[in-house]
């Protein structure tokens, strides 16, 4: 690894690039998922359905976590640790609270007979939501491992580019999950 | 950042210091199996690529001997493959598999990773000027899911009711319900589990081509000066990224569809006697997702081939490449124009025809880059001083082979025409030479090109001149007849035709088709040997520059160590093709410029 040269001009951090090249990716998954569900709206068999309350609250928490991943960064640039600590683990409770409410909220819907085979509108519904949970769940696990990082008794190893790519991540997923409930409430 | 910045540097520094200190680092594990050194990966990339094209050339020798002999029984056939050819005779349920198997590990396995994987990780740190990959880590997980996506389709060739059997394009029924035919069975799934393995390979892989191109160019390298190898295999990895995550969508639905009882694609469909209850899916959004990935992976497999034959073909001519903007400019059209045609595959699906006719069009426009790129290649050959190196016959071959494939496509991508054409012989001879037999060509262009830099010697010239011709003639041999037999109406994914009253006359000549295919593959295990041979036998390299070109990578040791450079890397002055300029046969990028020369 130590030979991966710096000695390039001072450019974007190529982990940093990389993220934001995989982000592009993604997008084009949920693209292709919303596009199908485009699609399939317009033939016959489509029904609509109400997003469960739990939806809402889920999505007040995990703006709230966009915005404790935030301050806990420029507490770490500040260096505070003790303070970049406790708003981490405040973003990744948040984060689970998230999976918690979505889960709790597809339990509403499937006891009111919104199933995941009962109707292709209720498929897509299961599989867009539940692939974007899993980006969610892959952040919370990234986020578990930057946290324990930061109780390291070793000041060098402090590195400011793993919690910035976990920020651009984390708001990334928070924003695709705003895009997705909009797309939701509003393509019917 | 600043801190890291000077960390790593540090690092660099000590690791030129003690450079034969840090080679003892290196156990076999590390330098051969989890290499994290690009030129490593290339080269697992590159072996992998070759036993997967042995296998899938040997299922296409197996299933033409059906097509040419329907007839006859084989009964070595039945030692080799046990219940799947019976009595010596190929089952056709085994027949199906070997076509589905034989396309998916051609495209996918060979044509994309085999391609790109290789020549990409080869290339891209050694023309930029950089050490490494942005993520070498990346990219040995690249390798080793490839690896395992690889291992995964190999075991699925040998379950009890066969590997997948619904074409490589695994259109739902047949690939959304197990009970559909046997190859709808386990085959598929595990089909389904290394497709997605796949994917995050070309995926980790793309991410890494695009950081490093962008990213870690060395000073001087502006994008203008970029190598045209290295603009294809850029574009190539923009089109992987954004097209490949769209055909996972659509292989979640389909995985969704097999095993959770959604009702995607599925609607309205008795399997013998019983109505399935699903209701409301439409099979033709499955070959929507499917082509939005399956037209630009097209592009994937030949981009690279395209790369490789410019650089090629203007180091063997001794001249520059004939405009350089051009060249780039058509890739980039090439790329955009490969998302917005993904429905011309799809003329006969009762698609509405005045969309059709924005599909025709598009598809059409792409002869405009592809005329432009062809115009390019002959007037750089044009006067040159040509060498033909067995690279440069490869490169020719290719572009000979995009002119004939392309041509056709130009019949093909006519909606009123595909109506008659469309699974057709005519289709399979069509992108059989435009992008299978071409991008092999560009593939092996690059390594008889390459392979001095890969491994410090040089391929036999006579095997590989005999390669080059035998196959060049043979592929032509091979699918040229086949446009007639297209033509005429002769259905592709057909086991038998000899019960046609229609095809019977056909009967000969796919005979004839069947042995040619069978010299043609016997002489790429003579390329196999040439390889394997060389890498210890061959005669070795003993100038750092033997094709006297101006890319970077010829700046290197003979056989460069892991940071490529011992020492500092070369500063850029000037771009790629700086061939016969006042009165200098060539003159490396990392020359300066001197008072006396011109400027373009």
């Amino acid at each position: 690894m130590s030979t991966v040269a710096m000695e390039q001009r001072k450019r974007i951090h190529p982990h940093k690039f990389t993220l934001w090249v995989g982000i592009g990716s993604i997008l084009m998954m949920f693209a292709g998922l919303t596009s199908a569900y485009i699609v399939k709206r317009n033939q016959a068999n489509w029904v609509t359905f109400d997003l469960p309350l739990l939806f809402w609250y889920s999505t007040v928490a995990i703006i709230i976590s966009s915005a404790t991943i935030y301050l806990a960064l420029k507490a770490f640039r500040q260096g505070e640790m003790a303070k970049y600590r406790r708003l981490m683990g405040a973003t990744i409770l948040l984060g689970v609270l998230f999976i918690i409410l979505q889960i709790l909220g597809f339990q509403q819907l499937w006891a009111k007979g919104v199933t995941m085979q009962s109707n292709v509108s209720y498929s897509f519904l299961y599989v867009i939501v539940g692939l974007h949970g899993i980006h969610v769940i892959g952040g919370i696990i990234a986020l578990v491992m930057i946290f324990a990082r930061g109780f390291s008794k070793k000041k060098r190893s402090y590195d400011p580019v793993p919690v910035e790519m976990m920020n651009t991540y984390w708001h990334f997923v928070d924003l695709l999950w705003i895009y997705l409930l909009v797309f939701l409430l509003m393509i019917r | 950042m600043s801190s890291v910045a000077t960390l790593q540097g540090a690092d660099v520094q000590e690791s030129h210091d003690t450079h034969q200190h840090h080679h003892h680092h290196e156990t076999f594990i590390t330098k051969y199996v989890f290499s994290q050194d690009h030129k490593m990966i290339a080269k697992q990339f590159l072996v992998t690529g070759m036993i997967w094209a042995i296998i899938g050339g040997l299922f296409s020798v197996i299933f033409r001997l059906q097509l040419g002999y329907p007839e006859t029984t084989f009964p070595w056939l039945e030692d080799f493959l046990g219940h799947w050819a019976k009595g010596g005779k190929l089952q056709p349920e085994f027949y199906y598999a070997l076509v589905t198997m034989h396309g998916t590990i051609l495209v996918f396995f060979v044509l994309t990773a085999g391609l790109s994987g290789t020549f990409a990780n080869f290339l891209i740190p050694l023309q930029v000027g950089a050490r490494d990959m942005a993520s070498p880590f990346l990219n040995m997980l690249s390798y080793w899911f490839f690896f395992l996506a690889s291992v995964i389709m190999f075991s699925s060739l040998f379950v009890q009711t066969g590997p997948a059997s619904g074409g490589w394009t695994i259109y739902p029924p047949l690939s959304a319900l197990g009970d559909a035919s046997s190859g709808s069975k386990i085959g598929m799934d595990l089909w389904l589990i290394s497709m997605a393995m796949f994917i995050v390979s070309a995926l980790l892989g793309g991410l890494n081509y695009i950081t490093t191109i962008l990213n870690m160019r060395t000073k001087g390298m502006s994008m203008t000066r970029l190598p045209l190898t290295v603009w294809a295999l850029f574009f190539t990895a923009v089109l992987g990224v954004l097209s490949f995550p769209v055909l996972l969508s659509g292989a979640i639905l389909l995985l969704f569809d097999r095993n959770l009882g959604t009702s995607f694609y599925l609607s309205d469909i008795a399997i013998a006697g019983k109505i399935l209850p699903n209701e409301g899916g439409s099979a033709i959004l499955f070959q929507h997702l499917f082509w939005f990935l399956g037209h630009p992976e097209v592009y994937i497999i030949l981009l690279p081939a395209m790369g490789m034959s410019s650089e090629i073909i203007s180091v063997n001519s001794r001249k520059p490449i004939f405009g350089y903007m051009a060249m780039v400019g058509s890739l980039f059209a090439i790329a955009i124009l490969a998302f917005l045609v993904w429905a011309h595959h799809m003329f006969v699906t009762g698609l509405n025809p005045f969309l059709g006719s924005f599909f025709v069009l598009l598809t059409l426009l792409i002869a405009v880059p592809s005329a432009i790129k062809v115009f390019n290649w002959l007037t750089t050959l044009w006067r040159g001083s040509i060498r033909f190196t067995p690279g440069m016959l490869f490169a020719i071959g290719f572009v000979s082979l995009f002119i004939s494939g392309g041509l056709t496509g130009i019949f093909l991508g006519n909606s009123a025409l595909d109506l008659h054409l469309h699974d057709t012989y005519f289709v399979v001879a069509h992108f059989h030479i435009v992008m299978g037999v071409a991008s092999f060509f560009g593939m092996f262009a690059g390594v008889y090109h390459w392979f001095p830099k890969m491994f410090g010697r040089y391929l036999n010239n006579t095997l590989a001149y005999i390669h080059f011709w035998v196959t060049i003639i043979g592929a032509y041999l091979i699918f040229w007849p086949m446009h007639y037999e297209g033509l005429a109406g002769m259905p592709r994914r057909y086991y038998d035709f000899s019960n046609w009253e229609s095809f019977k006359m056909f009967g000969s000549l796919n005979e004839f088709i069947s042995f040619v295919a069978m010299i043609v593959f016997a002489v790429q295990l003579l390329f196999v040997f040439n390889f394997f041979y060389s890498m210890y036998k061959g005669r070795k390299v003993t100038s750092t520059n033997p094709w006297g070109s101006n890319t970077l990578e010829w700046t290197t040791p003979i056989q460069p160590g892991h940071g490529n450079w011992p020492g500092e890397i070369p500063e850029v002055h000037r771009g790629a093709y700086d061939y016969a300029k006042d009165g200098h046969e060539f003159i490396p990028q990392n020359v300066p410029v001197g008072a006396d020369e011109t400027h373009h």
